[in-house]
């Protein structure tokens, strides 16, 4: 960390930086599930998706809400959704994955909430009032997430053929990509130090609890590489997500400052 | 399988019953596709409870549920028709007893 144009200061991610990572995960895997709408392979798979898209828009605001408040700068929670470019989200690369086929979407859930709810569990008991009290509202909403997902994994997993071998395939591209969420060494010390966010160990534990009891459970193989694809979370992002905020951010781009 | 062959692949019915917030009965709200009660339950909290309906969610797999046939709407329904005296409507009603 000796460059000087890293995008993140030396000591690590911010508060401020923080909160974006927790706001831009909702926002760009619910922007991934809304391209659903519509097109899901059965109704009902197509208003679950849809709620969950949902769930996680209201996350955001909340997050990046309060992400503005602690910059300081005046700037919204719809403010920093549409009006920031690439290289300033903070999201996880495993969220801007393209959606791929049904299975590949929902294997790319199942990871992300099997990290998801650990970490709203332990932001719960966040020192900053603020964190804690999102967390609150977001636990539940996301222990639904992860049962359907969990779910899910298993009925496909364990299916017929086809869906077993999709479900493989999907695993095995999507997991490079989940050793991101489990490491906090991004962080600024203090914002564990300080209790702001909980210790990394502890989520990543519970994470490779419930995905290996689950893969199990799924007739499923952990793919065995720990190669892990980083860069998400200080604004280094695969060309996926120019699309995303292209599809996102028109609106607001082409019309500033329009409203409904 | 083709493409076209799993869409056409599908799960058995389910009928769904929400109870709503103030304790009244169970009430048919309609039905939906699952392989199993979990997977029904599931679905049925996404696609009917979505607006803060019910607190209580009951599955039934539709070919589970005996029907009358309407072919014998007639003979099970019409006889109870011409048989006003099963209504309760031809006793005087004692003044204490306040309305009914």
């Amino acid at each position: 960390m000796s460059s000087s144009n890293q995008t993140h200061s030396e000591s690590g991610a911010s508060p401020f930086e923080f909160l974006l990572q927790m706001g831009d995960n909702c926002l760009i895997l619910a922007h991934r599930n809304s391209q659903w709408c519509g097109h899901g392979p059965a109704l009902e798979e197509d208003i679950a998706i849809a709620n969950i898209s949902l769930d996680l828009i209201g996350q955001t605001q909340l997050w990046l809400g309060l992400a503005g408040e602690v910059e300081g700068a005046g700037r919204s929670a719809d403010d920093l959704a549409y009006l920031r470019d690439a290289f300033d989200f903070r999201n996880l690369l495993l969220v801007e994955r393209p959606n791929g086929d049904f299975g590949l979407t929902l294997m790319r859930q199942f990871l992300f909430d099997a990290w998801h709810l650990p970490m709203l569990k332990g932001l719960q008991q966040s020192t900053d009032q603020r964190v804690a009290e999102i967390a609150e509202k977001s636990v539940r909403e996301v222990a639904y997430h992860l049962e359907r997902s969990s779910d899910l994994i298993v009925r496909l997993g364990d299916g017929s053929e086809q869906s077993h071998q999709r479900m493989q395939s999907a695993l095995d591209e999507l997991w490079s990509y989940t050793g991101e969420m489990l490491d906090f060494d991004d962080l600024s010390p203090t914002l564990v130090s300080q209790g702001m966010v909980p210790q990394a160990q502890g989520i990543a534990e519970a994470f490779n609890q419930h995905v290996s009891e689950t893969l199990q459970q799924a007739t499923l193989t952990q793919p065995a590489s720990e190669f892990v694809r980083r860069g998400g979370k200080t604004g280094i992002h695969s060309e996926h997500l120019g699309y995303v905020l292209a599809e996102m951010q028109f609106l607001q781009r082409a019309y500033p400052g329009a409203t409904w | 399988m083709s493409e076209s062959d799993l869409s056409k692949a599908e799960l058995p019915l389910w009928e769904i019953f929400v109870r709503g917030q103030h304790g009244l009965n169970h009430r048919h709200v309609g039905s939906l596709h699952a392989a199993d009660a979990e997977m029904a339950i599931n679905n049925a909290r996404d696609v009917y409870t979505r607006r803060n309906e019910g607190v209580s969610i009951w599955a039934v797999e539709s070919s589970r549920i005996a029907a009358s046939s309407p072919s014998d709407k007639e003979p099970l329904f019409d006889p109870a028709n011409s048989k006003v005296y099963r209504h309760p409507s031809f006793f005087d009603i004692p003044d204490e007893a306040g309305s009914m």
